[in-house]
């Protein structure tokens, strides 16, 4: 089948899509983006955290053809050509980032999560990556990273003089 | 041929970049970090080429049966198939290993465990792939598997360990041999005073840890490309080339220079990663179809296509004396290592000479064995033999503390091995051993608030947003728990590294290159080999080179070993490079300079007031060396009394765990993790802290959920729906502080850092339940069930 979305802000159109291929595989082996990660491709660890139109999902939970013109936003498209978002900064100054398998799909979660909460409780960061599986951090880090970005964002969005959490 | 790239349109695919600078005791910012969370890292299975195929694995669905006849006929005619490989089709030897070569390739004849390979298929599209691979018919006649390890090695009771057993019992002849030798793998010894013993005290007690999963998020993947010289390409996510490289060449029956790998990005590792799996399956697809091959296992079949940690029998028996002092400790060891031996003869190392953990003890009498049965093959995980054994001799002492009426930690601190003391294998340890000093900071630091029943935030109650208790029957315990791990291999391997260090001008600034084959799985070495060019030549500017094979060994990325073995290579390779930046200066001067050195990009002396730029006496000139480095020697182990000098170093760690207990449904809430550990020397502080708490959250997750549930050979649970990780609300803040005694023997005086936090936090979580509920908990996980007596 043929499939047309909007990726990261480009329309894209792929042909030969067979119909038991998920987003995740259509992302990672038809488009050229594979930051999305294959980690169980069960729903079950969040690696493949993509928007679908501004929701975050799993994309191995999504079959391609549910994705025919909607919009997909991965993690490619945080970081602008030369700066990275606060977010990704977040993740490396922290020392977030081990293995970083399943980094991708937590800067998703986390961008969705100060974009909507502004600075976040360490409980509601709990609940809200609670789908996304780590296996190098222990996650302590993780949460140094989520207050360092809410931190972050907060003080550009008041100069700035703008809502919290900016745009994707 | 040309290098696969990660996308039609993408990056490289390894690159490194040049990071956020600082030397060795900075917290230096890895330099794959950038590329991790731009999504451009280029993982094992992201790589990808053009015209590349895709290989598929059919696994056997019996744990033990033989093979009548295997049908590929229908598989190798699906439109769309380019291969289809048996046994038949492996041109060189049939089995390998990384100790010994007892493992098949592809099964020949038999098989010996659920989701061992039978045969492969590479087609045009995974799906096809995985299609073709159903329709291969295996006609198996099956047999009845041996599934208990006590039972194969013919001790199914207690009562015959102490006798000094002949190996081979009448039961265990009686118990089929899944290997020619039968199944015993190794047994191993440690005899040491007394055999005769007796104490005032005396505890006895049997353990039983499961079989826990490395569970890393990256699947086993990589991307096999044929060469023009006939040889192979593997670009492959593993955690030691070479020794992934001689098995291959083995199995492939061509030469080293005919099989070059190159690591791809790793997505955890934690042992799993340092036996094959895909990697001979790949390169013989390629070689056969001349197409390059991409090979990336699902969840499922990662849980099947690694080793997993050995589950464990212990039963233990301490002597002491009223006034806590140990005088024995005997203990019966028993290792699963199921169907092939892997690195069971070096896990049955560890488990028998560090059995009794950190502690002085005259008489010692240890039996360690492990044993082949159809359970799935058991080998390296992050901690390695030493994990089982902490929760039995953890939960040994707080058992004896408990006959004695005495602090837990009281008792630990009167036992507690020092700097000086001997231990059961009779070596002297010969650095800090503040083992003592662990739990006593431990002690010290400050409690977190008591549970308020009150006005509780639901999600921090056992349970959590389920809503199954607003506090009523909680129980707060406290428990305590010291280990310590070698570092490094043992019993006389001949544990090297090999590094290439190259200075030059590049871009009108002195640049080091950092050359070795050494695996970054996610620890931070290419941080911390940078960190050491930095530090030695006195450089900002540090690139490390891709890993691969055409740089000698660097050994293995496990055994906490590569920031000791692989940084002392690299910081004597960046030595003799400095030397010969320095024999320049000097000649540059025209006389011998005593205080020169490096430092900011400038040859100096202060003494002499010379401020050489680095850049000048370099000029249009590479500097380059490549060495072998080795730590001091082990020597084997006596077989029949386990003495010996066996290990090069020792690492401690000691955790406190607080935990809530819903004692009506048996949930656990870890309320706080405490640790605290010497590292001698904390080359990057930062990732230090982070494979502290990394490791402790692995621990907890064995003490309270993690377990592949096996039932006649057969796997329940090969997924992330039922084989449960530490999620972030089941982590609990962590207190940590690190303590630096340097190690005079070892670079840096640093220790390796990232298993004994593994193996001290699952006894403290397993202590302090013990104490919420007063229960004796002798197994591992613990589950509800064992809480509520259902």
């Amino acid at each position: 089948m043929r499939l047309t979305c909007t990726v990261n802000g480009t329309e894209q159109q792929v042909d030969d899509v067979w119909e038991g291929e998920s987003l995740l595989y259509v992302l990672r082996e038809r488009m050229g983006l594979p930051g999305s990660k294959n980690a169980c491709e069960q729903g079950e660890c969040g690696s493949c955290t993509v928007y679908l139109d501004g929701l975050p999902v799993c994309a191995c939970l999504v079959a391609a053809g549910q994705a025919e013109g909607r919009e997909v936003g991965t993690v490619e498209a945080l970081a602008d050509a030369d700066a990275l978002h606060p977010v990704q900064q977040a993740f490396v100054d922290a020392g977030a980032v081990q293995c970083g398998f399943c980094t991708p799909g937590l800067l998703v979660a986390t961008h969705d999560l100060i974009t909507r909460h502004g600075r976040p409780s360490d409980a509601e960061t709990r609940e809200a990556l609670a789908g996304n599986l780590c296996r190098c951090t222990g996650y302590e880090k993780i949460l140094d990273a989520v207050r360092l970005a809410a931190d972050r964002m907060a003080g550009t969005a008041a100069g700035a003089g703008t809502e919290a959490g900016g745009d994707r | 041929m040309s290098t696969p790239t990660r996308t039609p349109t993408g990056a490289p695919a390894h690159l490194t970049g040049s990071g956020g600078g600082g030397g060795v005791g900075a917290d230096a910012v890895r330099p794959d970090g950038v590329l991790k969370v731009r999504g451009e890292f280029a993982y094992g299975s992201d790589l990808w080429m053009s015209d590349m195929l895709w290989g598929v694995t059919l696994r056997s669905p019996h744990p033990y049966a033989r093979i009548r006849a295997i049908d590929t006929s229908a598989a190798a005619a699906l439109p769309g198939v380019s291969a289809v490989l048996t046994a038949d089709d492996v041109p060189g030897e049939k089995v390998y290993g990384l100790e010994l070569a007892d493992q098949p390739v592809l099964a020949v004849d038999v098989v010996r465990y659920q989701g061992e390979p039978v045969a492969l298929v590479a087609a045009d599209h995974p799906d096809t792939a995985r299609r073709a691979a159903a329709l291969i018919r295996v006609d198996y006649d099956v047999w009845e598997p041996v599934t208990d390890a006590r039972t194969a090695l013919g001790h199914p009771t207690w009562n015959m360990v102490h006798d000094s057993t002949p190996e081979v019992t009448e039961l265990s002849r009686e118990s089929a041999h899944l290997h020619p030798e039968g199944n015993l793998v190794r047994h191993l010894k440690v005899r040491t005073g007394n055999p005769e013993p007796t104490a005032e005290v005396v505890v006895v007690g049997e353990y039983e840890v499961g079989m826990q999963d490395q569970a890393f998020l990256g699947p086993e993947s990589g991307l096999a490309v044929p060469a023009e010289d006939g040889g192979v390409e593997l670009y492959v996510a593993t955690q030691w080339l070479h020794v992934d490289q001689r098995q291959i060449c083995s199995a492939l029956g061509l030469p080293p220079e005919q099989v070059r790998l190159s690591l791809a990005g790793v997505g955890g590792a934690f042992g799993g990663r340092e036996d094959l799996s895909m990697h001979v399956h790949a390169c013989l697809l390629a070689l056969r179809t001349g197409r390059p091959v991409k090979m990336s296992y699902n969840r499922e079949e990662s849980f099947f296509g690694h080793v997993h940690r050995h589950p464990a029998t212990m039963r233990y028996e301490h002597g002491a004396t009223r006034d806590g002092q140990l005088v024995y400790v005997k203990a019966s060891i028993y290792f699963d290592g199921g169907a092939y031996a892997s690195s069971t003869p070096a896990v049955v190392g560890n488990g028998g000479t560090m059995g009794i953990g950190p502690y002085v003890v005259p008489n010692v009498h240890v039996d360690c064995y492990g044993a082949y049965t159809n359970n799935p093959p058991c080998g390296a995980m992050r901690g390695f033999g030493s994990v089982q054994t902490a929760f039995a001799y953890e939960s040994q002492m707080d058992a004896l503390a408990a006959e004695l009426g005495m602090d837990p930690v009281e008792l630990r601190c009167r036992n507690a091995m020092e700097e000086g003391s001997a231990t059961p294998t009779g070596q002297v340890i010969d650095s800090p051993a503040p083992v003592a000093e662990l739990l006593r900071r431990l002690e010290a630091m400050p409690m977190p608030a008591p549970a308020d029943h009150g006005d509780v935030d639901l999600r921090d109650m056992p349970g959590g947003v389920s809503n199954t208790t607003h506090g009523e029957g909680v129980r707060r315990g406290v428990g305590y728990a010291v280990a310590y791990k070698n570092v490094a291999f043992s019993e006389g391997y001949d544990d090297h590294s090999t590094a290439r260090v190259r200075l030059e001008v590049v871009g009108g600034e002195a640049t080091a290159t950092v050359h070795t084959a050494a695996a970054e799985v996610g620890q931070g070495l290419v941080t911390v080999e940078q960190q050491i060019a930095r530090t030695e030549l006195g450089v900002d500017q540090v690139t490390v080179h891709p890993k691969d094979t055409t740089v000698g060994s660097a050994g293995s990325t496990s055994a906490s070993r590569q920031t000791y073995v692989t940084g002392g290579a690299v910081k004597a390779a960046c030595e003799e490079v400095r030397g010969q930046v320095l024999a320049r200066a000097e000649q540059l001067v025209g006389r011998t300079v005593p205080d020169l050195r490096l430092a900011g990009g400038l040859v100096v002396s202060d003494a002499e007031g010379i401020a050489v730029p680095l850049v000048d006496v370099l000029g249009d000139d590479v500097l380059e060396e490549t060495l072998e480095w080795r730590h001091r020697p082990t020597e084997a182990i006596d077989p029949e009394t386990g003495q010996g000098f066996a290990h090069v170093q020792y690492a401690f760690s000691a955790h406190r765990a607080v935990v809530d207990v819903d004692t009506e449904l048996g949930l656990v809430k870890v309320v706080e993790m405490a640790c605290t550990q010497d590292v001698g020397k904390a080359i990057n502080p930062q990732a230090v802290v982070g494979q502290i708490q990394g490791g402790t959250a692995q621990g907890l997750g064995l003490a309270v959920m993690e377990e592949i549930l096996i039932k006649d050979g057969k796997v329940r649970n090969p997924s992330f729906t039922d084989y449960l990780i530490p999620t972030i609300l089941d982590m609990p803040p962590m207190r940590i502080e690190v303590l630096e005694y340097a190690d005079p023997h070892a670079p840096y005086g640093l220790r390796g850092v990232g298993e004994a936090p593994n193996i001290s936090s699952g006894p403290a979580v397993l202590a302090a339940i013990r104490a919420a509920t007063g229960l004796p908990l002798t197994r591992v996980p613990v589950r509800p069930e064992h809480l509520t007596g259902t």
